[in-house]
């Protein structure tokens, strides 16, 4: 706890809080602006999230979300358990969608194409986006099946694409050379750290544009966290990355730019080691450190 | 202290119940664990009664029982003893006795001869030390007029005696019966498949030629045409037909030939050809082995053969082919019905009350009495559909019905209707246990609706539709009710799946075991003899439910390994 004393803050505002003070405002209704920090400007914005709310039927569980998430980079949503950081990725390809009670406002647009816009065909917006899942959910199929999954289902038929693929998404996962020569057998033969990188594996196959991950490492040991650490790592730079994670040190380490969302909110925004050395808003520096709650 | 006697104490007896550590039995015993206990004991002993007694009666129905000869004041007897039981005799000097007499059931057979095929014996009446196991008595199943009991006397070929001694007649039989009996199977193959074609061939030609009078009317020049063409094929046909004949009446003639002359227990003389002499043997003189033997051949004649003398003899090859082809089929049509619909409701129909009284619909539907599926069947699929179809696509066979009777396909579908509701709730219950994690994971990667369920959903799903397969064929086999009306038959020798074109007869009637239990149970003229074969039927269809059963599971579990696993 180094960091005890927060530098001074950007905006005249939040030098007015006492410590610990706005979440606790929020709490009790008031709204803030969001805290973005200068430097993402200078970011080519992928992933523009405007003024995005959502409503779990009456619950608003996203307020006025609004933040762009560069290009190439690894960004981090961190925030304490309900503050809406699932909600909120799970938004940008739209699975919150199959819930028939969820109800959106505003626009998400991926490199300037509308996500939320009516005319959107999501399926083909999906296939632009890859997700990886808290729980590791590999498909009762091989291997090989999982991997190409999204290529299957896309039409694609000729062997030698779909192989070369299958390698390359499984050598991006950094799995291949445990699973090469069993590449045929389920992927419920394998161990949990496995199947999580097969799952990262399946969600780059494609090539998408977006990575989309929550608590990827949440159900994993150290050493398979720190495989999928070093995955995202390889990653960076041609995937635009954004990740959920509660683990602070992870979040240190692999990420370019954090966002700390509380009760819906978009708190603060900016490059990683700003927010947890010394964030604008007193609040985050609590969280980051441990010593909210 | 003997340390090897103190041990048996240490480990007083000790009850496993759900985890923990192992207690001692009187430590853990509440009341309700000795009321459940005693259910499931309760129910086990029911299940285990009934399964053990079909089980045994089945088990002995084929084994060959000791000859006995007694004299009474009616004349002599002989035959095998088939159940005994005590009662109390009524005579004119007292109404009432209290004295308890054993009397056995006989089975004499000698049906020409006697008119019966049964004798109780009362121990009353036997001939004091008349009770005697004759070495040379003979028992003889036959292709009809059932069991011939007999001592043997003489061995006929070409009506000159060749054998006059027991043993030598005996000699004589087992020489020469194998031959005819091979003659005898080639004689009825060419009577049933070779007859068979030819007639079927007829017929073909026939319905052609009224196919055109049909369409083109008796006197236009394709008619003539035809006529002309089927009178020649006909010709030729007729030729096919003698020829055929011929070398039956030739076979024929070669095993009348041998004959051999049995003597009854009165001493009447019977003369019985060897071609209609299934099996014959002096039971008596058994060894174990040979006992063994006959026990085993009857069962393969059971299992192969076809039924005779009113289905009271001979095999239930037709039934067991006709209740697997139905059970089989009934699967095929349910399998994607039952699905379909079940997808529907689960995945795609917007959760409402709509929903819901669809599903308690459903669930009713389930305790609908079988007969009333009958009814329907009959009704909907053979006077509507089939008559339908008949006039369609076989109108020259018009007025004999094709589909527009009951047959294999009409008891399919409608044993296939009876089952729908298990396979429905079972596939819903399976797609409601899919994890929405993978649904997610799919539709994620940019699947589409349908192709979330055709590759994720329902091959996860695969054991739990399995388990409503399975339930629904123990269901749909053991079903006898509505099969009466939609098909199921006494007796059909003429199998739905066969050698002549087009292999597969969906339009026939079929025999079926559960039909053939009641059958033989409730139809048959000769109950007593045909009561053990109800015994060993029953065994046998429960034994098919079974070998059915074990095969879902086995493919059940297949699905499982390779599509649910463990997830860590
Ligand atoms: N299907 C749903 N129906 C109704 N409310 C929901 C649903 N899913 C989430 N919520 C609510 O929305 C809010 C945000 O949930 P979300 O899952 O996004 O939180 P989170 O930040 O991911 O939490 P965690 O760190 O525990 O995963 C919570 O208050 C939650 O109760
Ligand atoms: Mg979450």
């Amino acid at each position: 706890m180094q960091h005890s004393t927060p530098t001074q803050p950007l905006t005249p505002r939040a030098g007015e809080q006492r410590l610990g003070s706005r979440l606790a405002a929020i709490a009790a209704g008031q709204e803030f602006p969001t805290e973005v920090h200068p430097e993402l400007a200078r970011e080519t914005i992928s992933l523009a999230i405007e003024n995005f709310s959502l409503f779990y039927g009456e619950k608003q569980a996203l307020f006025h979300i609004a933040m762009g998430v560069p290009q190439g980079k690894v960004t981090a949503l961190i925030g304490p358990s309900g503050c809406g950081k699932s909600t909120l990725l799970r938004s940008v390809n739209r699975i919150n969608d199959l819930l028939d009670i969820v109800r959106t406002e505003g626009d998400i647009k991926l490199n300037g194409t509308s996500i939320y816009a009516p005319e959107v065909d999501v399926i083909e917006l999906r296939k632009r986006m890859g997700m990886v899942f808290q729980k590791p959910n590999p498909f009762p199929m091989s291997i090989y099946e999982n991997v190409i999954y999204p290529l299957r289902i896309d039409g694609e038929t000729n062997k030698r694409v779909l192989d070369e693929i299958c390698e390359r998404s499984l050598r991006g996962a950094a799995l291949w050379d445990e699973v090469k020569d069993r590449l045929h057998e389920s992927a419920l033969s394998l161990s949990g750290g496995q199947q999580q990188r097969l799952c990262i594996a399946r969600a780059i196959a494609a090539e998408p544009e977006v990575l989309l991950m929550d608590e990827p490492c949440s159900a994993l040991d150290p050493i398979a966290t720190q495989h999928i650490e070093n995955l995202i790592d390889d990653l960076r730079g041609s995937y635009t990355i954004l990740m959920v994670t509660h683990n602070m040190q992870q979040a240190a380490r692999i990420s370019d730019y954090v966002a700390f969302l509380y009760l819906g909110r978009l708190l603060e925004y900016g490059p990683t080691t700003t927010i947890f050395q010394n964030p604008h808003v007193p609040d985050t520096l609590d969280y980051v450190t441990g010593r909210f709650g | 202290m003997n340390p090897l006697a103190a041990q048996p104490q240490q480990t007083p007896p000790t009850l496993r119940t759900r985890g923990g550590a192992p207690a001692v039995l009187t430590a853990r015993a509440e009341p309700i664990l000795w009321l459940t206990g005693a259910a499931l004991t309760a129910c086990l002993a029911m299940i285990g009664l009934l399964l053990g007694l079909i089980a045994w009666n089945g088990w002995i129905t084929f084994w060959p029982r000791p000859v006995m000869r007694v004299q009474t004041p009616d004349g002599a007897r002989m035959g095998e003893v088939t159940r005994q039981e005590r009662y109390r005799p009524v005579t004119e000097a007292e109404t009432v006795t209290n004295r308890l007499v054993r009397r056995r059931l006989l089975r004499t057979g000698n049906y020409e001869l006697s008119g019966t095929h049964f004798h109780w014996i009362s121990d009353e009446e036997i001939v004091p030390d008349s009770e005697t196991h004759p070495e040379w008595a003979i028992v003889v199943e036959r292709l009809a007029w059932g069991r011939f009991y007999g001592t043997p006397t003489e061995f006929r070929v070409e009506n000159r005696p060749v054998a006059a001694e027991p043993a030598a007649v005996w000699n004589a039989f087992e020489r020469y019966h194998s031959e005819v009996r091979a003659r005898w199977r080639a004689r009825r193959a060419l009577e049933k498949d070779d007859i068979g074609h030819v007639n079927a061939a007829l017929e073909r030609e026939r319905l052609r030629l009224r196919e055109i009078e049909l369409r083109a009317g008796p006197q236009s020049a394709p008619y003539r045409e035809a006529a002309a063409h089927y009178a020649e094929i006909e010709q030729n046909l007729q030729k096919e037909f003698q020829r055929i004949r011929a070398e039956i009446e030739s076979l024929d003639r070669e095993n009348a030939r041998f004959t051999i002359v049995l003597t009854t227990a009165e001493g009447r003389a019977q003369t019985l050809p060897l071609a209609d002499i299934v099996r014959a043997y002096p039971a008596n003189r058994l060894s174990f082995r040979d006992r063994v033997r006959i026990y085993l051949a009857r069962w393969v004649e059971f299992l192969t053969d076809e039924p005779r003398e009113a289905n009271s003899e001979g095999g239930v090859w037709p039934a067991i082919f006709g209740t697997v082809v139905m059970t089989l089929l009934m699967a095929l049509v349910v399998a994607p019905f039952g699905v379909l619909a079940a997808l529907y409701l689960r995945e795609y129909a917007r959760a409402g009350p709509m929903v819901s009284a669809v599903r308690i619909a459903i669930n009713n539907l389930a305790g609908v009495p079988s007969i009333v599926f009958g009814v329907f069947g009959l009704g909907f699929f053979s006077y509507t559909v089939g008559a339908r179809i008949d006039q369609l696509f076989y109108a020259a066979k018009l007025p004999n019905p094709t589909f527009g009777t009951g047959g294999v396909l009409w008891a399919s579908m409608t044993l296939a209707l009876l089952t729908l509701p298990v396979v429905i709730v079972a596939t819903e219950e399976a797609l409601a246990a899919v994890p929405s994690s993978m649904r997610e994971g799919s539709y994620a990667c940019g699947a589409s609706k349908w192709q979330t369920i055709r590759r994720i959903v329902l091959p996860r799903a695969m054991p739990g539709v399995m388990t409503g397969m399975i339930l629904a064929m123990a269901r749909g086999a053991g079903e006898v009710a509505p099969l009466m009306l939609v098909g199921a038959v006494k007796l059909a020798p003429e199998l739905p799946v066969d050698k002549s074109f087009p292999f597969i007869h969906l339009e026939r009637s079929f025999m079926h075991l559960g039909f053939h239990i009641y059958d033989l149970g409730f139809q048959s003229q000769n109950s007593e003899a045909s009561k053990p074969m109800v015994f060993t039927t029953t065994l046998l269809l429960i034994a098919i439910i079974l070998l059915l059963n074990l095969a879902g599971v086995r493919i059940r579990q297949r699905l499982r390994q390779k599509f649910v696993g463990s997830v860590f």
